[in-house]
């Protein structure tokens, strides 16, 4: 009977010794949470491409700090409050050490609190400036704001010699919060909106709305939205046979865009992140060597890049850069590396974090490009 | 005697947070979850009960959230107080809309109620002024009761599992009252419950009303819970997942309604893991479910049990024994 005791209290012992030497082994877990499915399915499936690839290759070549990296991710389809009960299981029940995502503005502005709360840090993928305005302690964002797109935008036009604008925005919140910025920055630049149009995102035909601005007399369109919806306010421009110079936003940077508006897409100015047009960029750019090497890995296993890939590209590279200067996983020493990120060469521009600002880019991250023989062509 | 469901329910409830304290599934699924089986139990009463359908639940669910949201976040109103006016406002156009609407029968019900919960979700999206639009509200503040404010996972478990129950409890009792009795006669026949004196129109419109009261309560919660709030949680799919839920567990029980909401929100949490395939199996299942017990999980399965307990042999040789005891003592 005691020779059994010994036996078990031998094998729980062991079992104990065992797994705390196992746990010096564990992996670095890095979670996300980004919207795979869903409405906003195109920028969630490219970013979390890129997280599963860069992680694979890091892995390959023996990993961070001499340990494996774990990449826990879970899809919210878009959904904030998906985004809310995921952080929360990425934070207590895996265990994660990181965050990097949110594909969504939506997402990311809904698990802030919790975030904030349990002090992890958090690097966010997605556009509002709200994420970073006022800056919280833990959370950090790589991708370009809205607000850059419109002051770019506005830039261009202002040098154009341009000044009375027409607005056609969708009814999405990446539309509704760059409507809100071209609306709050345009008396900066001293542009006049003459016409401020709205349409449905699942709209098939905006003639009606073009109409009416074709009625006014603004020297500019400007249409901020993402999908089909911009490469049919597009088309129906072209059909209208109005000639007045098109904007469009950041979101529309993409091959598809190009592919949906076909010819109306000719003469298209928009701000776009340096990747798109990696290829023209002259070879003394600090971005290019980056921008291509990102190109090629991604391109060799999934197809054509996108912007947004090209995010989480920056953000769980940035991330891995603290944890290796941090030298451990420690949340609050990875946080404060994340913040002294100074001169870091990403896909979305060059980055310099302070504690003042948490997204560390400029407006030199944006290159005004314009869509010339179905191809796009750098106009600055 | 009739509350030992409850009780056994409750208990079961109460005990998952000692047993299990702050542990992901326990706090926070089991909050989600219940909410969900207030909205369920809720929307039981009209669908169950009742037999009126209603494609656009999540819309009341919605007025308590962005009720008790902007109250407290734009006018710094106290939660409690938000949280009466979110009821009210839910409660005022339940009513307003019942009448008209609840003249209508099957499909065309069906799309009125759908039409009413696809213009209260454009109404959260476009008055960004108010709701904040898309990209939703953030900083609700936490919700004070009376001078204890709550707040992290395990203090929302409890207070959310207290609210369920009382409507559980509530639910129960309106069942077994001359309402719950005056409604199951509306389902039965309307017209035959007309000819019997009952107020058909009437008694619609007080479950109508009754059900979206639950829903804003819920809806409050969750706003407090969550502090932040988008329309995404109040959309089209939320609606049929929740009459999903109800028909799941069984229409005409509370209990039913109650672990069909609990079913599906584990279900989501569990079937994650699968990612692609997720919901390949989840709608698998839910045919699985439905095709072999169709009068729902809760209901089907404790039929079941019913008919093993009433046929198997030890029990019935149990029962022989009693009676030819009870037999052979009056003689």
């Amino acid at each position: 009977m005691s020779s059994r005791w010994w036996k078990i209290n031998l094998a729980v012992f062991l079992l104990l010794v065992g797994g705390s030497l196992s746990s010096a082994a564990e992996p670095i877990k890095i979670g996300t949470f980004l919207s795979v499915t869903g409405p906003a399915s195109f920028l969630g499936d490219p970013e979390l491409k890129t997280l599963q690839m860069v992680i694979g290759n890091l892995n390959a070549k023996g990993g961070l700090l001499g340990r494996k990296i774990e990449l826990i991710h879970y899809d919210t389809g878009g959904n904030a409050k998906e985004a809310v009960d995921f952080v929360k299981r990425l934070i207590k029940s895996d265990n994660v050490d990181i965050i990097v995502g949110g594909t969504t503005s939506g997402d990311t502005l809904a698990v802030i609190p919790d975030i904030e709360k349990e002090g992890i840090p958090l690097i966010s993928l997605a556009g509002a400036v709200d994420i970073v305005e006022p800056v919280k302690k833990w959370v950090f964002k790589v991708a370009h704001s809205d607000r850059m797109a419109v002051a770019k935008i506005y830039d261009d036009l202002r040098k154009r010699g341009l000044t009375k604008v027409a607005l056609i925005t969708g009814d999405g919140g990446f539309d509704k919060s760059g409507r809100e910025q071209l609306r709050k920055l345009a008396p900066e630049y001293g542009m006049v909106i003459v016409a401020d149009e709205a349409y449905g995102n699942k709209d098939t035909d905006m003639t009606a709305q073009l109409t009416k601005i074709r009625a006014t007399d603004a020297q500019a369109i400007i249409n901020f939205g993402f999908g089909q919806a911009p490469a049919m306010v597009t088309k129906n421009i072209k059909q209208l046979g109005i000639k007045l110079p098109v904007y469009q936003s950041h979101g529309v940077a993409s091959k598809t865009f190009i592919d949906l508006a076909g010819d109306a897409a000719e003469g298209v100015r928009l701000p776009a992140a340096a990747l798109v047009v990696a290829e023209q960029l002259p070879d003394a750019d600090l971005q290019k060597p980056v921008l291509l090497a990102y190109k090629k890995h991604y391109e060799a296993q999934y197809g054509p890049v996108s912007t947004f890939g090209g995010h989480a590209y920056d953000g769980v590279i940035m991330a891995i850069e603290a944890i290796k200067r941090a030298d451990s996983v420690n949340k609050a020493t990875v946080r404060d590396e994340i913040e002294k990120t100074k001169g870091f060469i990403g896909t979305a521009g060059v980055f310099n974090m302070t504690p003042e600002d948490h997204m560390g880019l400029t407006l030199d991250a944006f290159k005004i490009v314009e869509i010339r023989n179905g191809g796009w062509k750098i106009v600055e | 005697m009739r509350l030992v469901g409850f009780y056994l329910f409750a208990a079961v409830a109460v005990l998952l947070p000692i047993l299990f304290p702050d542990n992901y599934f326990v706090t926070v699924v089991g909050a989600s979850a219940g909410l969900h089986v207030i909205l369920a139990v809720g929307l039981n009463l009209l669908m169950g009960y009742a037999g009126q359908i209603s494609l656009g639940h999540a819309a009341f669910f919605g007025m308590g959230a962005y009720t008790s949201a902007i109250l407290t976040t734009r006018f710094a109103w106290p939660g409690l107080l938000a949280m009466a006016a979110g009821l009210l406002v839910a409660g005022v156009m339940a009513w307003l809309f019942a009448r008209p609407i609840l003249r209508l029968r099957g499909h065309y019900l069906a799309m009125a109620t759908l039409g009413f919960g696809i213009i209260v979700h454009v109404i959260m999206v476009q008055a960004m002024h108010w709701t904040g639009g898309p990209d939703g509200l953030a900083g609700i503040p936490p919700l004070n009761l009376l001078g204890w404010t709550v707040e992290g996972d395990q203090q929302w478990y409890g207070v959310i599992i207290a609210a369920m129950l009382l409507t559980i409890w509530l639910s129960l009792n309106i069942v077994d009252s001359r309402m719950g009795r005056a409604l199951r006669a509306v389902r039965g026949s309307e017209f035959a419950a007309q000819m019997m004196g009952i107020d058909t129109a009437r008694a619609k419109t007080q479950v109508f009303v009754v059900s979206a009261l639950f829903a804003a309560f819920a809806g409050s919660l969750f706003a407090h819970q969550q502090a932040f709030i988008s329309p995404d949680s109040f959309n089209l799919m939320i609606s049929v997942e929740l009459v999903t839920m109800v028909v799941l567990g069984g229409m005409a029980s509370t209990f039913g309604a109650a672990c069909g909401a609990i079913a599906l929100t584990l279900l989501h949490q569990g079937l994650v893991v699968f990612e692609d395939y997720e919901m390949l199996i989840h709608g698998g299942l839910l045919m699985v479910v439905m095709i072999f017990l169709p009068q729902g999980l809760f209901v089907g399965l404790s039929q079941g049990v019913r008919r093993v307990m009433n046929n198997s042999s030890i029990v019935l040789r149990y029962r022989e024994i009693v009676s030819t005891k009870l037999s052979s003592s009056s003689r």
